[in-house]
């Protein structure tokens, strides 16, 4: 049986305390997991000034370089994990087996993690908008331009409290170890594979084991690195998002209720956008922040739900190996049942038709011994009043909503991705201006099309790094 | 020790059990000297408590205790006949939000940890020597039962204002800075009594607390040991296997003696079984017998017990002359385990919350 050990500090550690995480399907273990606990964590994170010291030893440009190699190895070697090994594709069938995503999603997943850390230098040249990267090493430099500017770390650690049911979320990480801070990961329960692998791909292209920390472990473990880490992302549900609201040491990350927006002088030609809808609904089973939950246009309304129906009803689950299987499945007892009754109850809200259901051919809800699966869903609201007009759910839903171009942007609430199909200028500029938007398309951009240069809900270098004056001489006399 | 020796331990300690049952049984359902709530409850029942329970095992008569009954009062209809003329305490447990459970005590607590008090090595625990008690205040049992304890050991207990309700609340509204702050003020005011000269040697701790105490002895280039404190007892679920081993190897270090305790309001304190490098820091409890008895029964069937080594609820029963509880569930869960040579009656490891209640179950500061 593979067991994987608590990491500290680069150090494995094996606990009292161990899980099993279990194959969805079977029941049968995939691989024992040793628990942290709060008090270690803390008593660890006394430490933690040491991994930003270690890698301020290296310059950014030679972390760049290790990222490179890092990619290479994550993608494709195989690299230790605790008492065993791992291949890639062993990575991809066991990150299925435990997390419910097909083996295709996570390969694809996969590839994406590897993108952005093989384009490293890039992605940090985008990110500090071509900042000279000594400075944030150095603390401070002057410019091209003959300004002197200067950068400080907010921590030495980014603390990462991380979801199962999401592999995509990785890649927000990625770009910490060339920044020179340490990383201090809690994994989610299902799905240790890939801090694991990263690690171990890091470590294996020449960054010292020294500065990473991973901690499986129950909901206090996550609490502890929230409390002892000055910068941590969590990952969950509005609940968490709003909690942490305001908190400037925690970035949480939630629901997206990301969308696409017809403009009415696009809207005629919706048909010419099927498939960019289709595929913003349905890429990486609907999981994703990202995937788009709400068309919203102000008439062909019906059709556009009709015709996104007709695509994605009669979508079934298929074996997790299979190549083109569409659908991941539900791994927590009692979720899917959940979200079923939740969808049935509020379809019934006046101006609410659920149009895939004709298009199935069988329940929305398929219910297996240990799991489940809840197959694409296609609302229409005729208005933006029932809630089920602005929701979001873990598997491909879209409600198609009719709505005034006029009301739209004080109607869709927070979006995450909203992608803008308009060539209207006047309108665009109101997009432009909306705070309640985070990531703007405006053009034919699906949602889930990501450019990994462009900051994801904040940029990360202005979360861990602040702004200051610094001055070794004098100013000018004014 | 042989096994016949033990097997010869464990029956006597059945037998005084079966005595203890007999004694305890007919002195609450006596009219001279029973409690209103047990002499009105003897209507209902369809056996004579005095006629048929003659062992313990006979306690299964009795329909399962119900914790509700301790909400609200009046509080004397727990009080026996035969002790109307005693001072009378009363304990509160929960009470975050609506009426709080509450027990009527006379002297069981100081009788539990006088006790508890003659398990605890005096090298580590140095008779004369001062405790320091960090953990709930308020009306609770544990603030007075400690303080006995430090007393009944010749020393002077040192205590904390804490108020857990106040933290459940925070707990609640997801207040997590709240809570820090909370945990911080409690935290402050220990460093301040072990700062004070007070020649503190002993303490209670919850696990949190202790850990958070270490913690900020360490920010201050300090630690346990050096403040002081030799002998430290802790309890609660969280009190782990691996919390255990955190705590000798990095916490507290090697010269720092901790021991698990495991109880509540209504029963006694149940002690760990001594600590032994073989068993891997597995922490097995025995309840203090014949006074309480801990069981671990089936999910499906509480009078049924599960075979040693399997998993079941706990069910508590106590026995004293001031509180009958003959079989109350516990919201706990742990393994059935084999008689001990100091403890030659089953006891119980793996405590932790009750599977179906865990997911709701807030746990504090303490």
């Amino acid at each position: 049986m593979l067991e994987i050990p608590v990491i500290r500090w680069g150090q494995p550690y094996e606990s009292m305390e161990k899980d099993k995480i279990v194959h969805f399907e079977t029941g049968e273990a995939v691989a024992t997991v040793n628990n942290a606990n709060a008090g270690l964590i803390k008593m660890d994170m006394r430490k933690q000034g040491k991994a930003r010291d270690i890698l301020r030893q290296f310059s950014i440009d030679q972390l760049c370089s290790m990222a490179e190699k890092a990619a290479d190895l994550y993608q494709n070697a195989t690299l230790p994990l605790g008492n065993g090994t791992q291949s890639p594709a062993e990575f991809c069938r066991m990150q299925s087996a435990t997390t419910g995503l097909p083996e295709h999603m996570c390969a694809g997943n996969m590839k994406k993690n590897a993108y952005v850390l093989r384009n490293m230098r890039h992605t940090l040249e985008a990110l500090t908008r071509g900042l000279p990267l000594e400075i944030l090493s150095k603390g401070y430099g002057m410019e091209s331009r003959g300004v002197m500017v200067s950068y400080q770390a907010q921590t030495n650690v980014l603390g990462m409290v991380l979801p199962s049911n999401s592999p995509g979320v990785h890649t927000l990480w990625m770009p910490v170890i060339p920044l020179q801070i340490g990383l201090v990961l809690k994994p989610g329960p299902q799905e240790p594979w890939t801090p694991y692998r990263m690690y171990e791909a890091f470590a294996q292209a020449g960054v010292p084991r020294e500065v990473f920390c991973v901690y499986p472990g129950g909901p206090e473990c996550g609490a502890a690195v929230l409390e002892t880490c000055n910068r941590a992302m969590i990952f969950g549900g509005i609940p968490t998002v709003e909690r942490y609201h305001g908190n400037p040491r925690v970035q949480a990350h939630g629901p997206g209720f990301s969308k696409i927006l017809f403009g009415d002088d696009m809207v005629d030609d919706w048909e010419k956008y099927i498939d960019l809808m289709a595929e913003s609904v349905f890429a990486n089973s609907g999981r994703s922040c990202i995937s788009c939950s709400g068309i919203w246009a102000s008439r062909h309304t019906e059709e556009i739900a009709e015709a996104l129906a007709k695509r994605l009803g009669p979508v079934a689950p298929l074996p997790m190996s299979d190549p083109k299987a569409p659908l991941a499945a539900f791994t927590v007892p009692g979720a899917a049942k959940a979200v079923n009754a939740q969808i049935e109850e509020l379809v019934k809200a006046p101006g609410v038709t659920e149009v895939s259901a004709k298009y199935r051919n069988g329940d929305r809800h398929v219910a297996h011994e240990r799991y489940d699966f809840l197959r694409p869903t296609v609302v229409h609201c005729s208005s933006t009043e029932p809630a089920i007009a602005n929701t979001e759910y873990m598997f491909p839903f879209v409600s198609v909503v009719k709505c005034e171009q006029k009301d739209m942007l004080s109607k869709i609430g927070g979006t995450l991705v909203a992608s803008c199909l308009t060539k209207d200028e006047s309108w665009s500029r109101q997009l432009l201006d909306a705070t309640n938007i985070d990531r703007l398309n405006i053009g034919e951009v699906k949602t889930i099309q990501l450019h990994w240069m462009q900051p994801h809900e904040g940029n990360i270098i202005d979360f861990l790094f602040r702004a200051r004056a610094f001055q070794n001489c004098q100013p000018p006399s004014h | 020790m042989s096994d016949t020796a033990l097997a010869a331990k464990q029956a006597k300690a059945k037998e005084l059990l079966d005595e203890h049952t007999r004694q305890t049984v007919r002195w609450h359902f006596s009219d001279e000297t029973g409690c209103p709530f047990w002499l009105e409850k003897k209507r209902e029942f369809k056996f004579d408590p005095l006629k048929e329970v003659n062992s313990f095992e006979d306690l299964k008569k009795f329909p399962n205790f119900e914790d509700e009954w301790l909400r609200g009062g009046p509080i004397r209809r727990w009080v026996p006949k035969g002790l109307a003329d005693k001072p009378v305490y009363v304990f509160e447990t929960g009470g975050t939000t609506g009426i709080p459970k509450s027990r009527m005590v006379i002297e069981d607590h100081w009788t539990d940890y006088e006790n508890f008090s003659d398990t605890l090595p005096d090298e580590h625990f140095p008779r004369g020597s001062n405790w320091l008690m960090l953990g709930p205040s308020g009306p609770r049992r544990l603030r007075l039962a400690v303080e006995h304890l430090a007393q009944y050991r010749g020393g002077i207990c040192f205590c904390v204002d804490l108020d857990p309700r106040w933290v459940v609340k925070l707990l609640k509204k997801g207040d997590i800075s709240g809570v820090k702050a909370y945990a911080d003020h409690v935290i402050d005011q220990a460093v301040t009594i072990l700062s004070a000269g007070h020649d503190i040697k002993c303490a209670f701790a919850t696990p949190k607390l202790l850990e958070a105490l270490a913690l900020k002895l360490m920010d201050k280039g300090s630690s346990i040991e050096e403040s002081g404190i030799k002998g430290i007892f802790a309890g609660g679920t969280e009190f782990t296997p691996q919390w255990y081993r955190f705590c000798r190897e990095e916490l507290l270090g090697p010269n720092v003696y901790i021991t698990p305790t495991y109880g509540n309001t209504l029963m006694g304190l149940a002690c760990g079984k001594p600590f032994d490098p073989a068993d891997n820091f597995k922490i097995t409890y025995y309840a203090p017998q014949p006074r309480a008895v801990i069981e671990t029964v089936e999910f499906n069937d509480y009078n049924q017990v599960v075979p040693y080594g399997s998993t079941g609820r706990v069910k508590l029963y106590t026995m004293t002359k001031e509180l009958f509880v003959p079989g109350f569930m516990e919201r706990d869960e742990g393994e059935r385990e084999l008689p001990h040579d100091k403890y030659p009656w089953d006891g119980i490891s793996g405590t932790r919350p009750f599977h179906e209640f865990a997911a709701t179950t807030t746990v504090g500061v303490y």
